[in-house]
């Protein structure tokens, strides 16, 4: 395997890092290197540096150490089953692959992750050797997200999280039974007790000790995770409901939901079908609305009998079709939380009329300049100057906002 | 009428002295003609030195931070624009707030595009190398052609990140140098720069990570712009990418399923009995344990938490459930209660690591809400299904005395939780004939409100604890 070349071990290594929809490189403690003793520096928001046309973000290099894999894992392109491709870097090239990336400015830095090989800790500890690597021997500032295998020893994951901006644990699919079933070798519960392990670290850095000094930083960028969707029968309520568990339980900075795509030497039990997009563009909606809007999960999935979001509008508007009796609201009186409600509004659209209502009554121009989806808003609200009357009751008020129904395709 | 020519570089100091001066002598924006570079036509003759009164001018922060990027729009009324607006502020105040104000409206647009532009620039510039042989600092160049005039307020960033290399953009407007301070000199038409190897790792890379099985063109024309195509090496993979991704994906659809490697079923083999063997090493309770499904708490719970302490300890406490901090380590009474039990113990001199300590209830019972987990009683049947376990740990250890700490563990071994402040401190027998008595949880002691109540509780569950140890 040696003789490979460098750029077609990359080509195996991205291809099969590419299923990790995570590639965030925001909420880095901020740092820099204007001393000139180093390279990098995290500002804090992250910076997509280019685009594939599956359009995610390509932020950072995402890379496996290798895709030799001792597991067995269905939905996986790297389990020891498959007939893929094998490679694997040497720490010295995945150092330098990053570095040389960087200062072409192509990336923010380095998220890695792993086949098991040999066992857990031995793949770790390989790991923990390239995040050191770039930290102190090349005093490298960008940001480092490790995947973190969770049967690993917990000092190995202790050290990690000093190196790492952020580190991940992926809790593969929504139930555990979904996981017996896909990945009879991975252990929910040991995934559960590493993510409860990272959360305890982060916040013992928070606490000073007897003399004053504070630890060091502990993964300043969290932690995150990932659930696969449509690979097994789980409906959204499920699946949301498991993230709202993870978000409460582990502080977690992101639950990410990846449709289950197609892979090549895919195992039968799967299903090889278009990997379901829209539903994990609605989940995504659905996340958003439960951190940042108030809702609470069962809100959102009551809609429906099946327990899933509806794919033609989202989640906010059918919730608002579905409790019309709370519209229209007033937008010159209506409290944060309700405003927060109304389809169309934002965080953002919701600061600006509360900063600017104090000044004034508004009209329904105010709101499109304030950056309000007004299509959407405009049978929810009142303003100065604008009654909805009997359109927030019109029977067919959905189909205002759902596409017409698809016409077959003849081919 | 009064002319202002603003440099190519500082534009944003020079455009705020001329402000100040101009709105001292309370100068009526439509009296100002403004410019910008070389290209300044001198027509009214900018020598003449700008009126000055002795009117404060006031501009607050969020105004400067506003201007500070207005400024470098391309538009040409950006100064006229900002100047209008500052001139407006110093009569009302509250203007800037006023969000549905067509004039603020239009400078946050103005902004909003800066920022954008700002922000694709150090996304999108690729270095080339281009360093000197035997220079001791590695060099690197890139050419970028931005949409506004972003070269001076974006330098700093690069400064900041490429700390250790020298550097230099070019744009058509301006170029920035870098070797350790930053110099700007005039703009460049496209400059040729070598060939840089590391680009066909990074073309491969670009192809690699593509998933040919999601195609969402419109997503990533919406943030990665046709228009910066032209100078990313990337981006002429991109037309082929798209054209063949449709077969590609539909190609791993209909390959069939291949047979597994000769050498996966001997891994499988080995690792499968490695992960047996792990576990019969194991204490089998605590195997058994973690695989408890008797009620639905294990749920939502991270793990169940089973007692702690040696197996022939003479004094067993059992708590109520095992709260946030003890879901998480796996450790009963780690949390706040916890403190408040080990001080108690401390104080009348019982040793931890020599008594017995577990719960009523093994997994943590909550409602989850946004960040937190908000505590629940357990009910009484979990507390039934879960005494399972609790008669186990007791037929292991067989103490001498059971504490049970609060109403949780006092109805767990009597069927029933009245009477417990009546009962407290008293001896008495479980159903099974083991002596046991009843003291408060310590979380009780942590909800009193009053400082003085505290101290007189604190002082009284001390008193419990003495009493048991001195009793085994």
């Amino acid at each position: 395997m040696s003789t490979k070349s460098l750029d077609h071990k990359l080509a195996i290594l991205s291809d099969a890092a590419k299923y990790d929809a995570s590639c965030a490189s925001s909420g880095g403690q901020k740092r820099d290197s204007r001393d000139g003793k180093g390279l990098g520096s995290v500002t804090g928001a992250g910076i997509c540096h280019a685009y594939a046309p599956d359009g995610r973000c390509i932020s950072l290099l995402k890379i496996l150490m290798t895709n030799f894999c001792i597991y067995d894992c269905a939905y996986c392109i790297n389990r020891v089953s498959s007939n893929v491709e094998r490679a694997r870097f040497s720490p010295e090239e995945v150092v330098h692959l990053t570095l040389e990336f960087y200062r072409r400015n192509y990336i923010e830095g380095l998220f890695l992750s792993s086949g098991i090989i040999r066992s857990p800790d031995d793949t770790m500890i390989d790991m923990v050797r390239i995040a050191r690597s770039l930290r102190q021997e090349h005093h490298f500032r960008g940001y480092i997200h490790l995947k973190t295998i969770p049967d690993a020893d917990p000092k190995l994951i202790e050290e990690a999280g000093l190196y790492a901006d952020r580190l991940s644990i992926n809790v593969e699919l929504p139930t555990d039974r979904a996981v017996k079933d896909y990945a009879p070798e991975k252990s929910p519960d040991q995934i559960r007790r590493a993510m409860a392990d990272v959360r305890v670290l982060k916040e013992a850095q928070k606490d000073k000790s007897h003399t004053g000094k504070r630890p060091p930083k502990f993964a300043p960028a969290g932690q995150s995770t990932q659930m696969i969707v449509g690979a097994d029968g789980a409906n959204d309520a499920t699946i949301l409901q498991s993230s709202t568990r993870l978000y409460s339980s582990y502080k977690l900075k992101r639950v990410y939901y990846s449709a289950f795509s197609p892979i090549p030497d895919a195992s039968k039990v799967l299903p090889l079908v278009k990997p379901p997009l829209i539903r994990e563009h609605r989940l995504y909606q659905a996340d958003w609305l439960m951190r940042f809007y108030g809702f609470e999960v069962d809100e959102i999935t009551a809609n429906r009998n099946d327990g899933n979001l509806d794919l033609e509008i989202d989640p906010k508007l059918a919730w608002a079709l579905a409790n019309r009796t709370i519209f229209p609201v007033n937008v010159n009186t209506a409290v944060r939380e309700v405003l927060l409600r109304v389809p169309g509004f934002g965080t953002k659209t919701v600061n600006r009329i509360l900063t600017t209502r104090r000044h004034r009554t508004l009209r329904y121009d105010d709101l499109r300049r304030m950056g309000a989806n007004l299509k959407n808003a405009k049978p929810f609200i009142h303003a100065l100057d604008w009654s909805p009357r009997a359109l927030t009751d019109t029977v067919d008020l959905r189909a205002r906002f759902a596409p017409p129904p698809e016409q077959l395709s003849l081919f | 009428m009064h002319s202002v020519s603003l440099p190519q570089v500082g534009t944003f100091g020079a455009w705020r002295d001329a402000a100040r001066t101009l709105l001292s002598a309370e100068t009526p924006p439509e009296d100002i003609l403004w410019s910008f570079g070389d290209d300044s036509a001198d027509l009214f003759g900018a020598k003449i030195p700008l009126p000055k009164g002795d009117k404060a001018v006031t501009a607050s922060k969020q105004f400067i931070s506003l201007a500070n990027l207005v400024i470098w729009n391309r538009d040409p009324e950006r100064f006229a624009r900002l100047y209008a607006v500052l001139h407006a502020l110093q009569r009302d105040k509250g203007l800037l707030a006023d969000r549905g104000d067509p004039r603020i409206d239009r400078l946050h647009k103005m902004a909003k595009e800066v920022s954008r532009d700002k922000h694709k620039m150090t996304a999108f510039v690729r270095f080339r190398e281009v360093s000197q042989p035997g220079a001791n600092r590695r060099a690197f160049a890139a050419w970028f052609e931005p949409s506004h005039f972003i070269m001076e307020p974006s330098a700093p960033f690069f400064a900041k990140r490429f700390g250790d290399m020298d550097w230099t953009i070019f744009t058509p407007h301006l170029t920035a140098h870098y070797d350790g301070a930053v110099t700007f000199s005039d703009g460049v038409t496209k400059p040729p720069l070598p060939e840089d190897a590391t680009e066909e790792l990074w073309r491969t890379y670009f192809r690699s990570i593509f998933n040919p099985a999601r195609v969402k063109v419109k997503a990533m024309q919406a943030e990665m712009p046709k228009k910066y195509w032209k100078n990313l090496p990337e981006a002429d993979l991109i037309p082929e990418m798209i054209a063949t991704a449709q077969a590609r994906a539909a190609e791993m659809a209909a390959k069939a399923p291949t047979l597994a490697p000769a050498r996966a079923a001997p891994i499988l083999d080995r690792l499968h009995s490695q992960q047996a063997a792990k576990l019969e090493t194991q204490d089998q309770f605590l195997i058994a344990l973690q695989g408890c499904r008797r009620c639905p708490l294990w749920e939502n719970a991270t793990q169940p938490v089973p007692g702690e302490g040696p197996l022939d300890a003479a004094l067993m406490i059992v708590g109520e459930q095992p709260g946030d901090q003890e879901d998480l380590t796996g450790r009963p009474f780690a949390g706040p209660a916890g403190a408040v039990f080990d001080a108690a113990l401390e104080q009348v001199g019982i040793d931890r690591d020599g008594i017995y300590v577990t719960n009523a209830v093994k997994h943590f019972k909550f409602k989850p809400r946004g960040k937190r987990r908000l505590h629940q009683n357990p009910n009484r049947d979990e507390i039934q299904h879960c005494k399972w376990w609790l008669d186990l740990e007791v037929a292991r250890v067989q103490p001498k005395l059971i504490v049970a700490m609060g109403g949780t563990a006092l109805e767990s071994l009597t069927g029933t939780r009245e009477g417990l402040l009546r009962r407290r401190g008293r001896f008495e027998q479980t159903q099974d004939g083991i002596p046991f008595m009843v003291t408060v949880h310590p979380s009780y002691i942590l909800r009193l409100p009053d400082a003085g109540l505290r101290a007189e509780e604190e002082a009284r569950y001390r008193a419990d604890l003495a009493l048991a140890a001195r009793s085994v």
